[in-house]
């Protein structure tokens, strides 16, 4: 039932991303598609993304995009598109195709389903001994995918680095400290 | 918006408080939902607190970029370190149970480790890029 109610106000709240033109409404709606999101995960008994997608993309990403807006313009230019049957069709087609593929996919749960038979037994029957942990989420990230742990984390690295050569540093500079009161005001000016 | 003195007064209660609670979701990772990653997020969040009343020179002025900067490398450079080590002391790269002579403490004193530095670089990664983005001005 509450699921119904979550997929059915992501539906909505996805609609209204794709509608609204004022980007700020956009970036308020996107938080809560995030929320909303981290709510299914926790229903689905995934807490640790739960909390990733919750504090990443209500939190830091409403954050990095709410300084995007104040950097440029608040309302979506709007271009004069024509509507394409082309695309139209497109879209139904590959839509159509994903539904189909959805067919073939284990029943919710099923306990024979490939994701279950292979690896998932050892990992939530030996990791308590060998790793001596209660969180199974902790012990396959850090130490049964450690070396995918470390190419996120480099990813990560790599990212920053990539934003700062583009973006700059965003240091405040010193000298601007002297002038005292009209900081702000020429800051703003400029 | 020093000005406000609700807000100042409330932040200056959460600020401490968001930055507890990214330690217990840091090093309590093992035994509750959380870890390296979303302990770093939350730790930034309560800096981003700080810089929305206080403004982004008081901020700097706390952590300066360049050190954010140095921080984010030395998360990534503290996981690989935890590699090599298991590396030397005979086992395979990550291999964590060689670290200590219990193996099952070395895998936990290893996974603490790298959490730590995945922790590190999140949040110095996330402050930098939060600094790069507040401190451009409006051309």
């Amino acid at each position: 039932m509450i699921d119904i109610v979550l997929l059915t106000f992501l539906v909505v709240v996805g609609i209204a991303i794709a509608r609204v033109r004022n980007l700020l409404a956009v970036t308020m709606l996107t938080g809560i598609y995030s929320l909303l999101v981290a709510m299914l995960f926790v229903l689905l008994d995934a807490v640790d993304v739960a909390l990733t997608e919750a504090a990443v993309g209500a939190g830091l990403l409403v954050i990095l995009m709410l300084a995007t807006i104040s950097l440029t313009t608040r309302k979506e230019k709007v271009h004069a598109t024509r509507q394409s049957i082309m695309a139209l069709i497109v879209v139904t087609v590959t839509g159509a195709a994903l539904i189909y593929a959805t067919l073939d996919m284990p029943r919710f749960g099923d306990p024979q389903a490939p994701a279950h038979v292979h690896l998932s037994p050892r990992f939530t029957q030996d990791s308590p001994t060998e790793i001596g942990i209660p969180n199974m989420v902790t012990s396959v990230l850090a130490s049964y995918r450690g070396i995918d742990t470390l190419g996120e984390a480099v990813v990560i690295f790599a990212a920053a680095v990539g934003v700062l050569l583009v973006l700059g540093t965003g240091t405040v500079r010193r000298r601007r400290d002297r002038k005292g009161e009209g900081v702000e005001e020429a800051g703003e000016k400029s | 918006m020093n000005q406000y003195i609700v807000l100042r007064v409330v932040s200056k209660l959460m600020i401490p408080v968001i930055m507890i609670f990214a330690l217990y979701v840091q090093f309590h990772g093992e035994y509750s939902p959380g870890g390296g990653f979303q302990a770093g997020i939350v730790f930034t969040a309560a800096f981003i607190v700080y810089t929305l009343l206080f403004g982004l020179e008081a901020a700097q002025k706390a952590v300066p970029p360049v050190a954010a900067h140095i921080l984010a490398a030395s998360g990534v450079l503290l996981f690989i370190a935890f590699g090599y080590a298991s590396l030397f002391l005979g086992g395979n790269f990550l291999e964590y149970k060689v670290l200590l002579p219990n193996d099952q403490a070395g895998e936990t004193f290893g996974i603490i480790g790298i959490e730590l530095g995945v922790g590190i670089t999140v949040a110095a990664v996330a402050l930098s890029l939060f600094y790069s983005f507040a401190g451009r001005e409006r051309r």
